[in-house]
């Protein structure tokens, strides 16, 4: 009974959300006794050195050394398998449609396109009243895309009839005060979670607009946000440009969990597919995974020749190779366990903006500043 | 390494690629810069592609010379080192020659010049006379360009270069070819060859926040004598009895956790993989082959009528494996959900999957339709006693059902998903072993 073992060790998330209200009530108490600056710093202090002593507890092994059991991934033989070329402008998003062929991406021109991936033919195309159309996402029945950018909404255009010109039932969802840097329906066609510029992420109803729920804590940008793949999924995970990732309980709002060792604003985060952990790309040029079950950072995927910035990332089927789309125009794919490199994809001519691995795991899409999208398998 | 706070994605890089400028010139270590001669001219302080190949797999870890050719490429393409006579940014693994750039103009220190500098250059360049200075045909397109646009200071632009290349005349004839050539490359980065990549280019969701702490050089780059310091941590807050109550209450949080160590963790990983290796295309083939490889859409048509292939018994027995990992991958098949909801009717437990089923479908509702559903729920499910719940988290979602929302029987649910689950691991061996 795997499932049932894990979830005696993660208690459910209600249980997380009490403790917390349960924490700050103690907390408070504490603190109205000694309201100094210096004293809270020293206390503060104290704790920190405290953490890190619990923290250096359980760094038992590295997860190199545990992994080091496993066979080397040597097989890979990942080649560039499609070449979608039409844009003019650079691409800054791509999704998979649910169909596991279709692909979605939107560009610095304003241009949402609709690719059969397969055939490499141009489908349908919406034009956006805006430039820089920084996210886009397939809904979950893959008869919606949702997309937005510079202009600070989220877009909803309904394309499940080709005959018909998407743009005629278009439906602006929601609005931010900054630019929107990231969407994804959350299991329904009926909400959308977006991130944004503004350092907030909010969750909408798609057919009434409203707001039913927004997530404040960041401190600066939100370029990426992800959903738990967990059956019950009411949990995401948000990376900012304030170097945290937080984890956030959908039905409360509040976040539940942080994670920090990124020197540079985080560009893309990722669940591993177990769910268990999460992994971040960052303009310090490295991947870092953090597990939620020891609360830390667990790995680091870097190297020395490897100088320019993660913009993008996302697991294989099993969780092993965690790709990383990089800034030198380059893909890599790192083994997730022993942390080492295991393969290197040139193709691309300038940055890499976006990587999707297939619904079915089959291929890998990239999305590139140098106007083209490239299907990997 | 240090904090890198309010510094621009480039000049992250820049510093990287610095350092390793720095040991790259070393006089020991670095490599070996000398004076050849070609076609009976001295060409001075150059090394050959193939130097420079063989001191970045030496120093650097790269997997091989592909890699060291692209790191190569990367250095050139920013303007550290450049190819002698060409202005695209280009690194050849053969014999040509290569320059490094003088610090003074790496990209660091200044990062966008303005287009008055660029008419200076190029008008200079015109007085020269020489034929390595001649301008290529899209530079002369761009003089003209700026001509018109500078018209009103164009006076001032000529007094510029003029001025410049009496300078210029005065040095030595070697350190002019040097100098020439490194002034070249620096435009080669900032205003680049049409057709070639802008790497100075920042990325727009980060270009408004880097204005605000930048005060980078934007004015004459002839006055830029010193490198400029990288804009430092502009709002440092002192900290407030808020701020750091905020952090002694999540450092609290964390202390309060129950954690687990990471050789445990580490073997959930391992498991979690050697269970989903078989499943994971970049592991192991798929059943049906792969669409991208073969051209063979068999895999996704099969998925499509996956009941239909059921009852012609052609769920393999690998899909069904799958079954037993978790509810989700029993009930993300739809042959795994058919299969499932047959084995519990005849449990007579299928009301525990009903409801679990009409609580995760109460949170893909349109708001407008949640009370409505939400009260059915109640009404099925909760208010009787057909199910296995706790009364604890029966009270809760009756508490709950006073303003229900989509997420009013989440915890009942998750309850009463235990007792379920127990379920699913004999029903699907028992579909195996059937087969």
């Amino acid at each position: 009974m795997k499932d049932c073992k894990s979830y005696s060790v993660a208690p459910p998330l209600a249980d997380i959300a009490l403790r917390n209200i349960w924490n700050l009530d103690m907390a408070l108490d504490v603190n109205t006794r000694t309201e100094t600056v210096e004293l809270l710093s020293r206390e503060a202090d104290c704790l920190k050195h405290k953490l890190e002593e619990e923290r250096k507890k359980l760094n038992d092994v590295t997860l190199a050394n545990v992994a080091e059991r496993l066979e080397e991934v040597t097989f890979l033989n990942i080649k560039p398998r499609r070449l979608l070329k039409g844009n003019q402008a650079k691409i800054l998003c791509c999704d998979w449609s649910p169909d596991k062929r279709h692909i979605v991406s939107s560009s610095q021109d304003g241009k949402l396109l609709i690719w059969d991936a397969f055939t490499s033919a141009k489908e349908q195309t919406v034009t956006m009243p805006t430039t820089w159309v920084m996210a886009c996402a397939y809904s979950p029945s893959g008869n919606l895309v949702a997309c937005g950018g510079l202009d600070n909404k989220v877009t909803v255009f309904n394309i499940s009839n080709p005959e018909e010109d998407p743009s005629a039932k278009k439906k602006t969802v929601g609005t931010h005060t900054n630019f929107m840097s990231c969407c994804l329906f959350p299991n329904s066609d009926q909400q959308i979670l977006t991130g944004s510029g503004d350092a907030t992420a909010a969750l909408w109803d798609v057919e009434s607009g409203q707001m039913l729920q927004s997530f404040h804590g960041h401190t600066g940008d939100i370029m990426s946000i992800d959903l738990s793949p967990s059956e019950i999924g009411n949990t995401f995970i948000s990376g900012s440009c304030d170097k945290m990732l937080l984890l956030w309980d959908m039905r409360t709002g509040q976040s539940v969990q942080s994670f920090e060792g990124h020197l540079s604003d985080i560009n893309s985060v990722k669940y591993h597919p177990s769910g268990d952990a999460v992994a971040s790309g960052s303009d310090d040029s490295t991947c870092r995974m953090y597990d939620l079950r020891a609360d830390k950072e667990v790995a680091v995927y870097s190297k020395e020749s490897i100088l320019f910035g993660v913009n993008s990332i996302d697991f294989s089927v099993s969780g092993r190779i965690l790709f990383g789309g990089y800034t030198d125009y380059t893909i890599n794919a790192w083994d997730s366990l022993k942390c080492e490199r295991v393969s290197l994809l040139y193709g691309h001519e300038n940055r890499v903006t976006s990587i999707k691995l297939s619904p079915d795991g089959t291929a890998l899409a990239s999305a590139s500043w140098d106007a083209s999208l490239r299907v990997w398998a | 390494m240090t904090d890198l706070d309010n510094i621009t994605q480039h000049q992250i890089v820049y510093k990287k690629m610095e350092q390793l400028m720095d040991r790259m010139q070393d006089e020991n270590t670095g490599i070996s810069v000398r004076t050849v001669n070609k076609f009976r001219a001295k060409v001075p302080s150059v090394f050959t592609g193939t130097d420079l190949i063989l001191w970045i797999m030496k120093n650097v870890d790269v997997d091989d010379q592909v890699e060291a050719l692209y790191f190569a490429n990367i250095l050139s393409s920013h303007g550290y080192l450049f190819p002698v006579d060409d202005h695209f940014l280009n690194v050849k693994n053969d014999g040509s020659y290569y320059r490094f750039q003088t610090p003074y103009y790496w990209p660091s220190n200044i990062f966008e010049p303005e287009n008055t500098d660029y008419a200076v250059y190029l008008c200079k360049r015109t007085m020269q006379n020489k034929k390595r200075l001649e301008l290529a045909d899209y530079e002369a397109e761009n003089l003209a360009k700026l001509q018109k646009v500078l018209s009103r200071k164009w006076e001032f632009v000529f007094l510029q270069a003029e001025a410049q290349s009496k300078v210029d005349k005065k040095r030595d004839r070697m350190e002019r070819k040097i100098l020439d050539s490194q002034e070249r490359a620096f435009w080669d980065v900032h205003r680049p060859m049409p057709g070639t990549i802008i790497t100075t280019e920042i990325d727009y969701r980060k270009l408004k926040r880097y204005k605000e702490s930048a005060t980078l050089a934007n004015g004459d780059i002839n006055n830029l004598l010193l490198p400029i310091q990288l804009p430092v941590k502009n709002n440092i807050s002192k900290p407030t009895i808020e701020s750091i109550k905020k952090d002694i209450t999540a450092m609290r949080l964390k202390l309060d956790r129950r954690n687990i160590k990471l050789s445990k963790i580490a073997d959930t990983y391992i498991t979690y993989f050697e269970q989903y290796a078989e499943y994971d295309p970049f592991f192991t083939p798929p059943e049906f082959s792969n669409p991208w490889l073969l051209d063979n859409v068999e895999v996704w048509d099969c998925d499509k009528h996956s009941s239909m292939f059921l009852y012609r018994k052609e769920v393999t027995v690998r899909r069904i494996k799958r079954w037993a990992f978790s509810l989700k991958e029993l009930l993300a098949d739809p042959a795994g959900k058919e299969h499932f909801t047959k084995f519990l009717e005849k449990e007579f437990s299928c009301e525990n999957l009903k409801f679990w089923e009409a609580v995760q479908n109460l949170k893909k509702l349109p708001q407008r339709e949640v009370p409505k559903a939400a009260e059915e729920i109640w009404t099925e499910y909760l208010s009787g006693d057909s199910l296995n719940i706790d009364s604890q988290s029966r009270e809760l979602s009756r508490k709950n059902m006073s303003a229900p929302d989509r997420w009013a029987f989440d915890i009942a649910a998750v309850c009463n998903r235990t007792f379920s689950l127990c379920k699913i691991k004999n029903g699907v061996q028992e579909m195996i072993n059937r087969k």
